[in-house]
């Protein structure tokens, strides 16, 4: 999965001594005996592109409404800029956020909706025309100003509801699935467009997306939420190449997962002895983990190789029959059937237009991968 | 596709229904009520002159009097019933739309297992005759009724309060019966009001007072017109309650065309005025609709 980013963004997070532009802490939403929020903690940092990416019900819009100010947390504190915002009304919050469905008000022009908020300021006339003028601009709508939403088509709502988020300045910019109503040309395009809009301005956008592929292309870092709780915080890149439990693995991306307990470990490598795919892998890992414990070897598809004949020395060599084929254009998608009844996935892309010997069903593959290219999972 | 054309569509005929109605029950009808208006009133059975009549063998004319539009226009007393029908109606609009509007917008945000029970709360009086809710106010309004009994007993009054045979008799009656008809209109208007669209103006710095002025208000508009529509022009017309509830210098319309019609058998008189009271209601609403259409075409 492509990053947009082209220049390596700094690293906020790392740096643990800064005051993080928004700090949650420990908030919990209660909806009677229901946790849509379950104890997150959370720090995101001035600049940021953070994604809140989950699927329906993880808790991940509540998060964001409570950001804005529309739902109270049943306990926890939320600071933004160190000012403890928890109690305050989403009228005097220096947020401002995108709706899934733009809410643009009915009755009034393109012009108006943007220049809402800061009539609500109390922005003079002429300034206001101007900072109008410039978020037209900035979404490049000039030519709609005068329109009425029900008068534009759904990609130049998107343009506008986002004109009207930003045009405060709001400290944080809040979206909710801001993608979500467009088709899949239009987000492909819209994804970078917001990429540069935040890049230009600066201002540090909170997304919440159900769609992995988005998050990944778009975000500095991720926080994958699952049933109200953070599984991991992470860069994208982190996320999908060393996922920390089981539900991070399986939700982004493809993986192969093998269950089985640790045979031994030496320094940065530990055996697995994987008792349904009746083999030991070998794994890269620096964390002490004690022999017996139950652990899982996590292997992205595209980190297989198909190898030519039998390494006697190299480690993670498996023999299986090809059962399926998904030719997807770019890459072709593998199952391959081992002798137990396991299922391996592997993909290989489609270098050349028409391969010499391609790959068949039912034919025998030998699979075979590094150390380096999987991870063991203790959750 | 060519046999398609020449059949006429269901939808035609969905259309045509309503209109055949109109024909036959309003426009008809006001076409004989604008004959008789024409007419000359004599004491006879029907009490006026046929405008087509056969003087002779063969010999026929059409005689058309102007004479009872002549008389609505010359003597005071029908512009001044006019005006009296048009403060009423007015008054009562606001005061309906005041009190109604609350109502309505506490019935859309009232938790859902509410809003049914508390609508058949406002439809509930329409269960009972028309006719028996107005006496049951001349029962409470009147010298010895129920509120003035209350007042007295209470010790906040020491001689009963005048209200029968009032205009604020009038105003009480016509209020409390018209309520519902602004009540239901502007609830539906209310309730489809997107509650994502008060948050988006908090969310842009609007304080709740100025997020209803601002948002909810305007997008209620249609509800409000609807209702006031509901109530002003009935009451344009009202004859029970102002005759019921109101005293002898409550002068309106409906009332007067009343006499004219009963009391002083003069039917076209009685039917110049029913002439000239729609004509009052439907001039305003055309423009209203013809201003509405060109603000519209200018917008798009």
């Amino acid at each position: 999965m492509a990053t947009l980013r082209q220049f390596k963004p700094e690293e906020p997070w790392q740096a643990p001594e800064g005051e993080p532009l928004v700090r949650i802490e420990n908030i919990t939403k209660r909806f009677g005996s229901f946790y849509a929020v379950d104890d997150i903690s959370l720090h995101i940092h001035q600049g940021e592109f953070f994604s809140l990416l989950g699927p329906s019900g993880c808790g991940k819009t509540t998060l964001l409404r409570m950001l804005a100010g529309f739902e109270t947390p049943t306990s926890g504190r939320i600071f933004i800029d160190g000012q403890d915002v928890t109690d305050v009304p989403p009228y005097e919050r220096p947020v401002n956020m995108m709706f899934q469905s733009y809410a643009l008000f009915p009755h009034m022009t393109v012009a108006d909706n943007i220049a809402f908020g800061l009539k609500q300021e109390g922005m003079a006339k002429a300034e206001r025309q101007e900072r109008v003028a410039e978020m037209l601009a900035l979404v490049q709508i000039e030519k709609l100003a005068q329109r009425k939403p029900h008068q534009l088509s759904g990609g130049q709502r998107q343009r506008v509801a986002l004109a009207r988020a930003l045009a405060k300045h709001p400290k944080i910019l809040l979206l909710d699935e801001p993608l979500g109503a467009l088709d899949k040309k239009l987000r492909e395009q819209t994804q970078f467009e917001l990429v540069n809009i935040q890049e230009r301005l600066g201002i540090t956008f909170i997304v919440v997306t159900h769609d992995q592929e988005e998050a990944m292309t778009m975000s500095s870092r991720i926080a994958l939420l699952h049933e109200g709780r953070t599984e991991q915080v992470d860069p994208p890149r982190r996320l999908y190449e060393f996922p920390s439990t089981r539900y991070v693995a399986s939700f982004i991306g493809s993986v192969n997962l093998f269950d089985g307990y640790v045979v031994e470990q030496d320094d940065d490598q530990v055996i697995v002895q994987c008792d349904e795919a009746d083999t030991r892998l070998l794994v890269r890992h620096s964390q002490p983990l004690v022999p017996g414990m139950a652990v899982t070897v996590a292997l992205r598809p595209e980190k297989v190789r198909v190898l030519n004949q039998l390494d006697a020395d190299a480690p993670n060599q498996l023999r299986g029959v090809i059962k399926e084929i998904a030719y997807l254009g770019d890459v072709s998608i593998y199952h391959v059937e081992l002798p137990g009844g396991k299922r391996v996935q592997f993909t290989q892309s489609n270098v050349q237009a028409l391969a010499e010997q391609p790959l068949t069903w039912d034919e025998e593959v030998l699979l075979g991968w590094s150390a380096n290219s999987c991870g063991v999972l203790t959750e | 596709m060519k046999l398609k054309q020449h059949l006429p569509p269901a939808r035609n005929l969905i259309i045509a229904i309503p209109w055949f109605w109109l024909a036959l029950f309003f426009l008809l009808p006001f076409l004989f009520v604008l004959k008789i208006s024409l007419s000359e009133p004599v004491l006879a059975q029907p009490p006026y002159l046929d405008l087509i009549r056969e003087i002779e063998d063969g010999l026929v004319t059409i005689m058309v009097n102007f004479g009872n539009y002549q008389l609505l226009l010359e003597d005071s007393l029908y512009l001044s019933a006019l005006l009296g029908s048009l403060k009423v109606a007015t008054i009562s609009t606001l005061c309906c739309l005041l009190i109604g509007y609350p109502m309505a917008y506490a019935i859309a945000r009232s938790p859902s297992h509410w809003r049914l029970p508390l609508l058949m709360l406002i439809i509930l009086p329409f269960w009972t005759s028309f006719l028996i809710r107005i006496y049951a106010w001349i029962g409470i309004l009147k010298g010895n009724g129920l509120l003035n009994n209350f007042l007295l007993w209470t010790g906040l009054i020491d001689t009963p309060l005048e209200i029968m045979h009032t205009p604020f008799a009038v105003y009480i009656g016509v209020v409390y019966n018209y309520l519902p008809f602004v009540v239901l209109p502007l609830y539906a208007t209310l309730i489809r009001l997107d509650l994502t669209l008060l948050e988006a103006a908090a969310d842009l710095g609007c304080r709740p007072w100025k997020q209803f002025l601002l948002i909810t208000l305007p997008l209620s508009l249609p509800g409000v017109l609807a209702g006031a529509m509901l109530v002003f022009i009935p009451v344009m017309g009202e004859f029970v309650i102002p005759d019921l509830l109101g005293g002898p210098d409550t002068l309106m319309l409906g009332k007067l065309m009343w006499t004219e019609f009963f009391n002083n058998k003069d039917w076209p008189l009685a039917s110049s005025l029913a002439a000239l009271l729609l004509v009052a209601l439907i001039v305003p609403f055309v423009l209203l609709r013809h201003f509405e259409r060109r603000a519209e075409e200018g917008a798009a």
